[in-house]
This record gives C-alpha cells, sequence and structure tokens, in this order.
C-alpha cells in the first residue's frame, strides 16, 4: 500500500529516452539525449510528446508550477495537457535563483528572475525540433509552424514533437533562440490556461511531504524547551516508552525525540514523557516586557538608514507635526500543512523529502548536521501546503530537527519528523515585534518638509548566512524596507534603526519587512494629509509626481473604488499605496460600523502593477490571498508571552481569517511591458494602513497597536 | 485492538488504540492521505470526512466510535454534489497551496447537500470552520454558487 518514493531523482518519472533541453556548464543553451547528460534539464521531451518542465523554484500555492510551465509552453507552442511539471533537485550550479546567486525561493522573485531563462529553454526546443522536421520533410525551417502541440509542414502534414526527439537531440541548440513577440503571446497574459495544480489538489493526490512514505521510516515528535533558549536538563522516557507504538525516545540538541510506528502513538508518547529543562540562557520576559523595552529603545539614537536634508531641525520648525507610535506584535506564519519532512541517511549519504524553498540551505544544514560533504545530500521537492516565509529558513530548522533525529536513530531507519499546530504556533521564527515613532510636518502651505522615522526590532538576517551579503553597516535591509524607500516627495527625511536582541527567533513573514513600515508610513501619510486638510489620494499623487508607478495603481484603485463619492455615515473609506519586491500595490478599503462602532471589513479594491503579467488569474489569487492574509493578522493575531513562555496553542487562539471575515475583493491590474515582478508578498503590506484608514474615517480613531483588537476595535464576528 | 471500519464503501481492519483518531488511521494504516492533518483539535477543518453523510472533523473523531459508521473520504467521495464542487473549484482555481481543499470540498459537498442553492450568509456560516491560511475564500464563495447553479441546471 505504501507509495515508493525513488531515490533515482526527479528524472523517474521521464521517459528513457527524451530530448533534454538545458543550460550547460557555462550557461549555454544546449540539446541533447537524456542517456548523454551533462546538462542541467530545463525541458524533457518525451517521445510521447510529453513535455516536462523542471522547476527550480518550489510550489507553496504561490502559482510557480503554473507560472514556469506558461513560459516553456509559450515558446514551444505546446498544449497544456501535454506539459508536466518536475521539481529539480538540489544543486545550485545549475539551478540557481538568478536573483539570489543559490538555489531558493523567496522575495517573490520566482517569475521575475526565470522570465527570460525559461522562455529560452522552451524556444530553444522549439527550434531543434523544427530543424530536425524540417531536415526530414525536406521543408524549410520556416515554413513549419506549431499550434498546441502540433508541427504543420507547408503541405499540411503533421507531427507531435516525439516524432523528432533523436533527431533533435543531435542538433545544436541556438545560443540565443529567438524569443516571441509579445504581441504573438498566446498564452502569457491570458487567462486561457487553469492552474497545474488545480486537479491534483481536489482529488486528493497532490502529494505534499507528510503524505510522503518511505520504506521502514518511523514517525517523529520533539519534545522542545517551552521557552526559547531553553535547554533539556534531564528527562524520563519510561513514561513514553510504555505507550504502544512508541519505538525510542533519544535526546538531541534541540530537544527530546520520541520514535513510534506512526504519528498518534508518537504524540502520545511525547505527552506521557518527562523533561526537566533548564531555563538559565532562556527568554524568560513577557513580550509586555520586550515591547517596552522596544518602546524604550526608540528614545535612545539609532543606526541611520536614511538622511535626506535635516529633519530634526526641519521638524522643530515646522508650521504643523503629526507624531505616533507603533506597537506590533510577533506574528507566527502557521501554513496549514505543519512543518515537517523525511529524511533518510544511509552511510555518508542522506536524502531529505521536503515541500523545499531553499534546497542551498537544507543540503549544507543537513550535511553539518550529520558531518557528511554537502554534494552527499540529495533534496526531492515537493508540494509545500503554504510557507509565508515559514520554510525559507537561514537555519534550515526543521531539515536539522530530522538529520539530528535520524543520527539520534543511529540504526539507518528513516525518520518523518512532524509538528503539530502546537509546536507550529508556539516553535518561534515569528515576524519580530516592532515598536516604531514617525514624527512628520508640514510647512505653512500644508506641504510636508519633514519625517523622522524611528524603529526598533530584532534584525532576522544577523547571525546567518545572509548577513555577509543583506546587513551593511550595522543595517538589515529587510528592517528598513519600506521605511527607508519612502517614494514620497518629502525634502528631509532620517530614518534610523536600532536592532533589538532577545532569544525568540525570528523570521520573514510574507512581504518582511513591508509589512511593519507599509502599515506605519501609510498611517502618517493620511494623519499628514488630515492636518493639511487635503484629500488622501490628491495628498499623495502630489507627492507621487516622480513615481509614476506608485501614482498609476494609486489613481487606478481610486477609480475603481469610486474614491470621491460620497460614504455614507457610520461607513468609511481608506487608501494606501506601497511598492515591495518591485511590484506597486494600491487598496482601497469600505469598512461600516455598527451602532456600537462594530467594524465589518465590506469590500477591498485592488490595483497591482507587476510588469508583464504572466498568469493573470494568479496575480488575482495572490492579491486576494495577500489581502487575506494580512487581514487576518492585523484584525486579531498576536503571539504573545508570559515569563518565556507563548500563550497561543493552536487556531483556537491563533485564529486565522475566516470565510466570514473575507470581505469582497476586486483586482485590477495595470497593462504593462515591463518586465515581470513578484506577487506573493506585494498584495499584503497596503491592506493593514488601508483598513486603518477606513476606520479613521469611520470612527475618527488611529489604529496604532496591533493587533487591532488590542486596540479597542472590535470586528463582525 | 482491532476495529472493523467502512472506509469508502469497504471493510477495513484496523489494528490500533482505540482513542487513535480516524484522521490519523486513515493516514498513517490505510495510506489514504488526502485527509489532511492540520490542527489535530477541530479548528481548522483540513480533515473534513463525511460521516453518514454528513461533514465530520476526523481529526477528534476516534476509531471506537467510528465503528459502524460510513466514512467516506476526498479519495471517494462521489455524486452529483461532489462532481459540481470538483468541477467548480477547477473551473474557479481556488487552490493555492491546496492543503486544505480536501476538507473545504468535502466541507461544500455538505452543504450543498443540506443547502442546494445556498446563499452568502448560508456559505459563511457553513464554511466558516474551514481555515485556509492562503485565504481563497472569495474564490470558495464563488465556486459554492457555481456548483449549485450546475446541481440545479
Amino acid at each position: 500500500m505504501n507509495i515508493q518514493v525513488s531515490r533515482r531523482g526527479f528524472l523517474a518519472s521521464a521517459a528513457a529516452t527524451a530530448l533534454v533541453i538545458g543550460y550547460d556548464a557555462r550557461g549555454a543553451l544546449a540539446a541533447q539525449k537524456l542517456q548523454s547528460l551533462s546538462v542541467n534539464p530545463f525541458v524533457l521531451i518525451g517521445a510521447d510528446g510529453t513535455v516536462t518542465v523542471v522547476a527550480k523554484h518550489f510550489e507553496m500555492g504561490q502559482g510557480t508550477t503554473t507560472g514556469l510551465a506558461t513560459l516553456v509552453a509559450e515558446e514551444l507552442d505546446a498544449d497544456w495537457s501535454q506539459i508536466r511539471v518536475e521539481w529539480a533537485p538540489a544543486d545550485e550550479s545549475r539551478y540557481a535563483n538568478l536573483l539570489f546567486g543559490s538555489q531558493g525561493t523567496g522575495g517573490s522573485s520566482a517569475i521575475a528572475n526565470s522570465f527570460e531563462q525559461y522562455r529560452k529553454a522552451g524556444a530553444a526546443a522549439r527550434a531543434v525540433l523544427i530543424e530536425a522536421a524540417a531536415k526530414q520533410w525536406g521543408v524549410a525551417p520556416a515554413s513549419i509552424t506549431i499550434e498546441t502541440g502540433v508541427m504543420r509542414g507547408p503541405d499540411g502534414r503533421t507531427a507531435g514533437f516525439g516524432a523528432f526527439i533523436d533527431a533533435a537531440s543531435s542538433l545544436s541548440a541556438p545560443a540565443e533562440p529567438v524569443l516571441k513577440n509579445p504581441s504573438d503571446f498566446r498564452l502569457i497574459g491570458k487567462d486561457r490556461l487553469p492552474r497545474y495544480d488545480s486537479k491534483a489538489k481536489t482529488d486528493g493526490s497532490a502529494k505534499f511531504a507528510i503524505d510522503l512514505r518511505v520504506d521502514n521510516m518511523v514517525y517523529a515528535v520533539i519534545a522542545r524547551p517551552p521557552r526559547f533558549g531553553g535547554a533539556v536538563a534531564s528527562f524520563d522516557p519510561a513514561g513514553a516508552l510504555a505507550v504502544k507504538g512508541v519505538l525510542d525516545v533519544k535526546q538531541i540538541p534541540r530537544g527530546v525525540v520520541v520514535f513510534a510506528r506512526n504519528t498518534w502513538a508518537a504524540i502520545k508518547g511525547r505527552q506521557a514523557l518527562s523533561v526537566e529543562w533548564d531555563f538559565s540562557q532562556a527568554e524568560n520576559r513577557s513580550t509586555d516586557a520586550i515591547m517596552a523595552e522596544h518602546v524604550a529603545a526608540l528614545e535612545k539614537p539609532g543606526t541611520i538608514a536614511r538622511a535626506d536634508g535635516d529633519a530634526d531641525a526641519t521638524l522643530a520648525g515646522a508650521a504643523k507635526t503629526v507624531e505616533a507610535e507603533f506597537k506590533f506584535p510577533f506574528l507566527a506564519h502557521a501554513p496549514m500543512e505543519p512543518e515537517n519532512c523525511i529524511i533518510a541517511v544511509d552511510g555518508d549519504r542522506a536524502t531529505v523529502w521536503d515541500g523545499c524553498q531553499f534546497p542551498s540551505i537544507t543540503r549544507p544544514v543537513v550535511a553539518g548536521t550529520l558531518g557528511i560533504p554537502p554534494e552527499n545530500v540529495d533534496v526531492h521537492t515537493v508540494y509545500a501546503g503554504g510557507s509565508f516565509g515559514r520554510r525559507a529558513n537561514p537555519t534550515a530548522d526543521y531539515n536539522a530537527e530530522a538529520a539530528m533525529a535520524a543520527k539520534a536513530l543511529g540504526d539507518g531507519r528513516p525518520v518523518m519528523l512532524v509538528w503539530t499546530r502546537e509546536d507550529d504556533i508556539q516553535g518561534g521564527y515569528y515576524r519580530p515585534i516592532y515598536a516604531q515613532r514617525i514624527t512628520a510636518g508640514l510647512d505653512e502651505d500644508g506641504k510636508p518638509v519633514a519625517w523622522s522615522h524611528k524603529l526598533a526590532g530584532k534584525s532576522i538576517l544577523v547571525d546567518t548566512p545572509f548577513e555577509s551579503v543583506l546587513v551593511k553597516d550595522g543595517i538589515d535591509a529587510t528592517s528598513v524596507e519600506g521605511a527607508s524607500t519612502l517614494p514620497y516627495a518629502i525634502p528631509n527625511i532620517k530614518v534610523d534603526i536600532r536592532n533589538m536582541k532577545t532569544p525568540v527567533p525570528v523570521l520573514w513573514w510574507r512581504a518582511v519587512g513591508h509589512t511593519h513600515t507599509a502599515y506605519s508610513t501609510e498611517i502618517v501619510i493620511d494623519m499628514l494629509a488630515e492636518a493639511a486638510g487635503a484629500d488622501p489620494v490628491a495628498f499623495r499623487m502630489d507627492l507621487l509626481k516622480e513615481h509614476p508607478r506608485h501614482a498609476g495603481v494609486l489613481k487606478l484603485a481610486a477609480e475603481k473604488a469610486g474614491w470621491g463619492e460620497p460614504v455614507a455615515e457610520g461607513k468609511g473609506r481608506g487608501v494606501a499605496v506601497h511598492e515591495s519586491f518591485r511590484s506597486y500595490v494600491a487598496q482601497v478599503v469600505d469598512v461600516s460600523t455598527d451602532s456600537d462602532g462594530v467594524v465589518k471589513v465590506d469590500r477591498v479594491v485592488c490595483a497591482v502593477d507587476c510588469g508583464l503579467a504572466v498568469n493573470p488569474d494568479v496575480i488575482r489569487a495572490q492579491m486576494e490571498g495577500g489581502i487575506g492574509y494580512g487581514l487576518g493578522a492585523v484584525m486579531r493575531n498576536k503571539i504573545t508571552l508570559t515569563d518565556g513562555a507563548v500563550d497561543q496553542t493552536n487556531f483556537w487562539d491563533y485564529e486565522p481569517l475566516r470565510i466570514a471575515d473575507m470581505p469582497k475583493v476586486e483586482v485590477h491590474i495595470v497593462p504593462s511591458a515591463e518586465a515581470p515582478t513578484g506577487v506573493g508578498e506585494p498584495g499584503l503590506p497596503p491592506i493593514g494602513p488601508a483598513l486603518a484608514n477606513a476606520i479613521h474615517a469611520a470612527t475618527g480613531k488611529w489604529v496604532t497597536t496591533l493587533p487591532m483588537v488590542d486596540d479597542g476595535i472590535e470586528f463582525v464576528s | 485492538m482491532t476495529f472493523s471500519l467502512t472506509i469508502n464503501g469497504v471493510a477495513r481492519e484496523l489494528d490500533v488504540d482505540a482513542d487513535t483518531p480516524v484522521l490519523w488511521a486513515l493516514r498513517d494504516e490505510l495510506n489514504l492521505t488526502g485527509t489532511k492533518f492540520g490542527c489535530g483539535v477541530a479548528a481548522c477543518g483540513a480533515c473534513t470526512v463525511h460521516v453518514d453523510g454528513s461533514p465530520e472533523r476526523a481529526c477528534v473523531l476516534t476509531v471506537e466510535d467510528a465503528v459502524g459508521r460510513d466514512i467516506i473520504t476526498i479519495e471517494g467521495i462521489k455524486g452529483r454534489a461532489a462532481e459540481a464542487v470538483r468541477d467548480a473549484w477547477r473551473e474557479h482555481d481556488v487552490v493555492q497551496c491546496g492543503y486544505c481543499q480536501s476538507g473545504q470540498i468535502m466541507q461544500a459537498v455538505g452543504l450543498l447537500t443540506e443547502t442546494p442553492k445556498p446563499t452568502d450568509e448560508d456559505i459563511d456560516a457553513y464554511m466558516n470552520g474551514n481555515a485556509c491560511r492562503c485565504v481563497t475564500y472569495h474564490r470558495i464563495r464563488a465556486a459554492i454558487h457555481t456548483a449549485a447553479s450546475k446541481m440545479g441546471a
């Protein structure tokens, strides 16, 4: 009954004979036979005409399988039904994200960095197939056309791709294949293609890591310290070992592992385990104290991230000033599929099955844990049940745990490590707590002249392998992004950051720094507009003359939302615009309040400019998802600690947005011929401030503490 | 102990503890992995199966309590409502990560079986326990309306 997962790797399902299009060691396009493989395959075409696209990016729901396949299918004029997608093995020399130089998915970059690479692979496949067909048919290559996978000669004869794979694989791929003119696109920018993963994800057949079964594997759960930075002092395995199905109990550096013959026995075994913890190095404070420390830090000098003119002096002489202090909580990602993976260790080799977001991290971390060479670690990537940043962890935390567990078990049996939802909610790697203060000033004419933005929060990147690349002069770019890049024409701007310390591990959470900076900056812009007696959209447009793409989405969202039309008593309309990951998004939120001030979010109108829209419906879906994910978080989500222990446990008390909370959403895409940019994250940052600005419009209250329920806002339940 | 359960119309013998949730019996003993583990406390609906024709959370239903009852999973769900829901889910491309969607579909089939022409309010009330962290709710609502139309056609 068990599904046998092949260790031969991703080529297992490809036909034995296939035309392979890939890039050689020098990055040049090449065509080869599968048997003589020396290139890194991006496209494989089998004798049955099946086109396999090798995806270097994983699929966490953001639509990458559909997107990468679209790029190949477009240039090849393949039929969607003949397309398959397999994930690339771990090999950053071949499958690097061209924006990072390492193999991984993040920063809303999958389509942006793959757009040319995958189109070229498709176009090269097309070129060699046509050349082979032309020779065989004795016609000119230019006379052959391809439509939905059917090659047609000038005399009307037709054939599928499979007929020419042998001949094509001995030809030289063009160094620079001719790409289609965008006006000839049949798939890119059109709404013709269904999602690649729709079918498997609606009949239960899609495999996530938690669904895989490897021969002889055991299930494992880990008892971890209930305070961050804690350690095992001692433990008694007797209770756990008495549970039917429990196989073994072992200590690892992260806690105590219970191994069992099924998940339920492992969970019950952990409940029966007795562990004494050492909290001497732990975070033993409550979040109230941690937040107080952050707020107090705002009074001290920070590291300057941006300094235009002299903000402090100009503020001192401003005609009017506004000021707001913001307090944001820790947030868990809580992907629907809890963290899990399988690892099999065989001598000096290891194989990991995971919804793996960053093979370039997983590989060295697992290798380091096991004391084997990184190239001896194979990674099989499968569908991931959400991530929102959680699976892109510089410490590859749960991969490392699985490796430690397999090493501790020590008998070669593969280990499936499963986190429960409680493990996930209480397991750290949170969006960091932030305190911020923005002070801004207007001149006599109501023009903003100065802006001071102080931030305090724990850096995500300091002490990680990314520090050398992304932390410069003490500034973690992800702490201040969106603040240091404030687009508004204000002559004097100062942004400074205080890197706070806590043993609570922090991590990027969908849209990273933009989640705290969009909220604070876009509310203070509304405060300035109010102080100037100006309309919030007109006020922004006036300050965005040098930023036409910001202005473009703002104008489109405002128009579509009916901005400027009268809003009924008790209702409110708010707006925000923000660029992140090189995409531009504006949102207009409508709320209504009842006589008790209880808020209902009625509608969100969203405009996005992400350059050329490859799959418009995937873009709409990502905007809808980013809006909803952000809404739930700003409305009611927080992770709090009492004496170091996490208060929240599960979805009961870290409650996701529910369908009844979901407003109507409209998404409008700005037509663009610019290079495509990301959509996974950029839909999120504007929703919080647009909602806050709408609540202010309806009630007069500025919401500056998150979640909003902690700042006196009640929502319809 | 051995328990006899009827899963997707087939009698299955399970040698597990009496308190084993049906969720884990399905997944770990029978390899029916379409039913997902999301929370373990009936707070997310990822594990929704049909028990005697109605949606229930398999993570809090013990094997002992499931004896003699008719359990249908995403792998075995059939019929007019199931086909309409699946078709509508694909037509609207509802899924993103897809992890919650087995449960969403099982719940939606339950809704349409009980209420063939649901309003938005009916949908929100019936589907509110099924969490989707990708937030596909907007499309779930639309797809349920489409499925209702297909069934009525």
